[in-house]
């Protein structure tokens, strides 16, 4: 599996929020994106994730992973990420169970069973607790355990450590790792280390360079 | 596709989802009928079938606002629409799962509702079967009107202007329907079908446009 993205650009209201961006990922590799507030990370995790319509540029993924279904690289490249956005995409009035039930059920490709995600997550006494009544990083940590409950080879993740404390950070860099040794992808948009070791690194708002470094 | 209905279902029945909203309104315009037209028992009974429709009208349009924007509030949009499923799908289900909690309620309240507007047995029977055939084309046309105005944050009202126009022949054909079924030279079967063909023209259209919309409004 190989993410190539080529000279992408995004135009938002008629403003150039980002060109010429390219970078290569494959298979248990993550690309940290950084850069000022509004430097365009977020745009670029949803150009990426094909929620926006890049002004010029490709997002190609060739390959696919061992067991993957033929028509893997012909289904829209969206369908083969978790986005994981400002917003938890979770209803407030539903139970934490309900909600990743739902979420499991429209993603197909079941991974984790949902207490398993939620014993991973390290939250497994809040099951029934509607999510509205949790706490800003309870909700962040549910929301990572959407990423769990169904299989998605790429990641696309912008600021998922928002909330949490440094104790789910690390508990979630740990689910980061696993999930690049089960040969996935990440992109992720942050201001923080997010404790991963050997990622390529993006710096927005600059010219584009693209280095390898640890973090 | 059924996670998702059935999802829209619960949410609606659960805090703050409003199922009854709609019916309550109903209530509300059919309530004050009788006292702005005074106590004349035939026009009220001639009257009736107008007026239960134009409540229902009304009343479906009650909270099409929120089809689609509560999921685009809280990223759960984004995450449909990244599914792969086709978005029209999406939107179908999304209106049918609305059109059960909003507008089959209306439906089962006009026996009661028709009382009131000293409606006989067949004439009540003929306004459930034709708000049963032609409320589903307001959630349809209504989910055009909610995605259109799925980013504004008081769209209910602008919605509603949007959404009037087009409903007017659903209104047309179900109250010439409702009417011929009590009125002997009036018919009832063809405007009765023709409300039907509305409908199903309309899941159609409707589907198929809020879910353009809704994919490309970020473009």
């Amino acid at each position: 599996m190989h993410l190539s993205v080529s000279n992408l650009s995004a135009i938002r209201g008629g403003e150039m929020i980002f060109s010429d961006l390219g970078f290569e990922l494959k298979e248990t590799e993550a690309l940290i994106i950084t850069g000022h507030n509004g430097s365009g990370k977020s745009t670029l995790l949803r150009v990426v994730a094909g929620l926006l319509a890049p002004a010029s540029g490709d997002v190609i993924l060739t390959g696919h992973p061992d067991g993957a279904s033929d028509d893997f690289n012909e289904r829209p490249f969206g369908e083969h990420c978790h986005y994981l956005g400002h917003e938890n995409a979770m209803k407030p009035a539903l139970s934490v169970t309900e909600n990743l039930d739902f979420w499991q059920k429209i993603n197909d490709e079941p991974h984790l069973e949902i207490d398993e995600a939620l014993e991973m997550v390290g939250l497994p006494a809040l099951a029934h607790v509607p999510f509205g009544h949790l706490s800003t990083g309870q909700k962040r940590r549910i929301s990572i355990a959407k990423l769990l409950v169904s299989w998605r080879p790429i990641w696309l993740l912008d600021e998922p450590t928002a909330g949490l404390d440094t104790r789910s950070e690390a508990q979630f860099a740990d689910l980061m790792k696993v999930h690049l040794e089960d040969g996935g992808i990440i992109l992720a948009a942050t201001h923080i280390p997010l404790g991963l070791k050997n990622t390529k690194s993006l710096v927005m708002g600059l010219p584009a360079i693209e280095t390898e470094q640890s973090i | 596709m059924i996670a998702l209905f059935l999802r829209d279902i619960r949410l609606s029945w659960r805090a703050g989802g409003g199922a009854l909203t709609g019916v309550m309104f109903f209530l509300a315009v059919v309530m004050v009928v009788p006292f702005g037209v005074g106590p004349d028992l035939n026009l009220l009974a001639r009257i009736g079938p107008a007026m239960l429709w134009l409540g229902a009208l009304l009343a479906a349009l009650l909270g099409l606002d929120r089809l689609f924007q509560a999921d685009r509030e809280d990223g759960s949009l984004d995450l449909l629409i990244m599914n792969g499923a086709p978005m029209a799908a999406i939107v179908f289900i999304k209106c049918l799962a609305h059109w059960v909690t909003t507008g089959l309620p209306l439906v089962i309240a006009v026996p009661l509702f028709g009382l009131f507007m000293n409606m006989e047995p067949l004439g009540i029977l003929a306004t459930m079967a034709t708000l049963m055939a032609g409320t589903p084309a307001i959630t349809f046309v209504g989910a055009v009107g909610a995605a259109v105005t799925v980013s504004l944050p008081r769209g209910g009202l602008l919605l509603a202007v949007l959404v009037l126009p087009w409903t007017i022949p659903v209104l047309i054909f179900g109250v010439s329907a409702a009417y011929g079924a009590v009125e002997d030279p009036a018919p009832f079967t063809e405007p009765f079908i023709v409300l039907c063909a509305i409908s199903l023209f309309f899941a159609v259209i409707g589907s198929l446009g809020a879910g353009a919309i809704l994919t490309h409004s970020d473009h």
